[in-house]
């Protein structure tokens, strides 16, 4: 089986949100509130356990970039569907102590509902912050499926099938990476300096499914620059208990070994 | 592979396409209550991050982690004592005692964990594999071991203490204690690299710290319960001098240490809680037990002081790890390579 990918470009959303409708439709993702958040049109403002999809709205004072016409500041106004990156080592699933979270056929993590029994682990583990407990109805983990079910019957993940102006691509890992790269080549010919690739290869996380391009900064989408995955921080924390346990193991023995 | 994912007759292609044409044909207007906000500041740049909003999850635990962190690490190491204790012919009763502590530890201890569960119900899916890669997989398993050997540990000295000295038995006790020791010291300590092995900068900023404090006071905390029945000797004194000495230098470090996760260990309710809880189990109990280590009264009251400290100590760790994860600015910070303040 193939392994399959996201490629979000943002400089083609125009913000829609039908990926989230299509999401929650098809996966009978619970609501998540209607609340105005008052932040630009996002009313979700996060991936969580009940958004797996998240349509984000940067408003940013610079020239450069889609500009908003009724103001005579500088005013991009960019747009980006995130998603569960579906990373290559991922931190949830080396974290699930039941084994809930797997690796599918296609590359893609995912959470078996009928055996998560809602430890939290995963929540932590996550270098981006997506995985989330949904806490009062459910007590469970959830997350993007990767549209699992879909994929297995050779159907398009159903945020990029309501795509409607292909900002949400899906295929194979490593095409969408080349498509992604000649997408920035070709903004910045036209002229897009800060166009770029958001997509950690360099750090533990190995590599993500579920590659963006973006304008500017990934720190501004919330995208962490150079995400690690918890379980690179195991070697250090096991061998301090394993040496702090000798010696302390040593100490009591010592203690008692001591006669008034 | 289980996977819930068959097939069901929800939304269909049909659906799929419509959601795309409506989104492709009909604008949606702008909500009145939005209004688009002028380009007066930066909503979303390099340093704040996406409207300042937290980029991590804060941690789901409930009030019952953190004492089973303080729980689990009196109950294990209570097992090391036991176990040295035995082997240099201590008092039995000292023995027992240390053992039976272990015993009501391990009982109480899975108790708080179920609870906390999102599922409780499916606390048994714990032991549905094992992973080495995963520390709470790992503390679920150390937790299983540590219950059964303390167990048999207690069935063997309570045989013992009765009269039944045959070699069986008393092989049986030393191997239970062996075990019990040595699984105590992996639940004393492996809390400490289950919070430092996460995305919590914080928590895994101090990742080598977090084990060997959580040992230490977990010591200090079954060694104030053991003076405080009444087990008034040498042992007892030299591991309280012991353990509030290095929590003493522990708190001394996170004092004078600045790393730029370290906000939420000195600032807010969290870094309040830490200040406090490390000052009574470092300083003020090694003050106490130094000056008054003749005086009873001077042992309780250092042993009742680390006891409130250790577990100040829990709480005041995974609120800091709350905290820490709203904080982005400092998570950009970190991944920038910027480690000090």
């Amino acid at each position: 089986m193939p392994t399959t990918a996201f490629l979000t470009d943002a400089t083609i959303c125009i913000g829609c949100k039908a990926c989230e409708v299509a999401c929650k439709e098809w996966n009978e993702v619970p609501e998540d509130g209607y609340v105005w958040s008052g932040l630009s049109y996002d009313n979700t403002q996060s991936l969580g356990a009940s958004t797996w999809r998240h349509v984000l709205f940067l408003e940013q004072p610079l020239a450069a970039g889609p500009q908003v016409a009724d103001t005579s500041d500088p005013f991009r106004w960019v747009f980006l569907s995130d998603v569960c990156k579906h990373c290559a080592n991922a931190g949830c699933l080396e974290a699930c102590p039941t084994g809930s979270i797997v690796r599918t056929e296609f590359g893609g993590v995912f959470v078996q509902k009928d055996i998560c029994n809602g430890c939290g682990y995963c929540v932590v583990s996550c270098p981006f912050g997506v995985i989330d407990k949904r806490y009062h109805d459910d007590g469970r983990a959830f997350k993007c499926t990767f549209c699992y079910d879909r994929q297995k019957v050779g159907l398009m993940p159903a945020c990029a099938t309501a795509c409607p102006t292909q900002s949400i691509q899906f295929g194979e890992v490593g095409e969408l990476k080349q498509r992604g790269k000649n997408r920035v080549a070709e903004l910045k010919a036209r002229g897009y300096g800060d166009a770029r690739l958001y997509d950690p290869t360099e750090t533990s996380v190995g590599g993500i499914h579920a590659i963006s391009v973006i304008l500017g900064e990934p720190e501004a989408y919330n995208l962490p620059p150079m995400p690690e995955v918890p379980t690179s921080y195991l070697k250090s924390a096991w061998t301090s208990a394993f040496v702090s346990a000798a010696i302390l193991m040593a100490v009591v023995l010592a203690a008692f070994a001591m006669r008034p | 592979m289980t996977t819930d994912s068959k097939a069901k007759p929800k939304a269909t292609e049909q659906r799929l396409e419509e959601i795309r044409e409506s989104a492709r044909r009909v604008a949606p207007p702008p909500p009145p209550e939005i209004a688009v906000k002028t380009a007066t500041g930066a909503a979303s740049a390099a340093e704040t991050g996406y409207y300042g909003l937290p980029l991590l999850k804060p941690p789901t635990w409930t009030w019952e982690v953190p004492l089973y962190v303080f729980l689990g690490g009196i109950a294990g190491t209570s097992a090391c004592i036991a176990f040295a204790a035995l082997a240099f012919q201590a008092p039995t009763n000292l023995i027992r005692f240390a053992l039976w502590m272990g015993l009501i530890g391990a009982a109480i201890c899975p108790a708080l964990l179920i609870s906390d569960l999102g599922r409780p119900e499916r606390f048994l899916n714990m032991l549905r594999v094992f992973k080495w890669r995963s520390p709470m997989s790992m503390g679920s398993w150390t937790l299983v071991g540590f219950s059964g050997s303390v167990f048999l540990a207690v069935v063997a000295i309570e045989l013992v203490v009765r009269g039944y000295t045959q070699p069986a038995i008393v092989t049986i006790l030393w191997l239970a204690q062996i075990t019990a020791a040595l699984t105590g010291l992996l639940l004393a300590s492996y809390t400490g690299v289950l919070i430092g092995a996460t995305a919590i900068p914080v928590w895994h900023q101090h990742r080598t710290l977090l084990p060997a404090h959580f040992l230490t006071s977990g010591l200090g905390g079954a060694v104030g319960i053991l003076e405080l029945a009444g087990f008034l000797i040498p042992a007892t004194q030299i591991l309280g001098f012991a353990t509030s000495g290095v929590e003493t230098v522990i708190e001394i470090y996170l004092t004078v240490r600045k790393g730029v996760a370290d906000k939420p260990l000195h600032h807010g309710v969290s870094g309040g809680t830490l200040r406090v809880a490390g000052m009574l189990e470092g300083p003020v109990a090694l003050l106490i037990r130094a000056v008054w280590h003749a005086e009873p009264w001077g042992r309780y009251a250092a042993a009742i002081c680390f006891l409130l400290g250790a577990l100040m100590s829990r709480y005041a760790w995974i609120w800091a790890g709350r905290e820490s994860s709203h904080d982005t600015g400092t998570l950009f910070q970190l991944q920038r390579g910027e480690r000090h303040a």
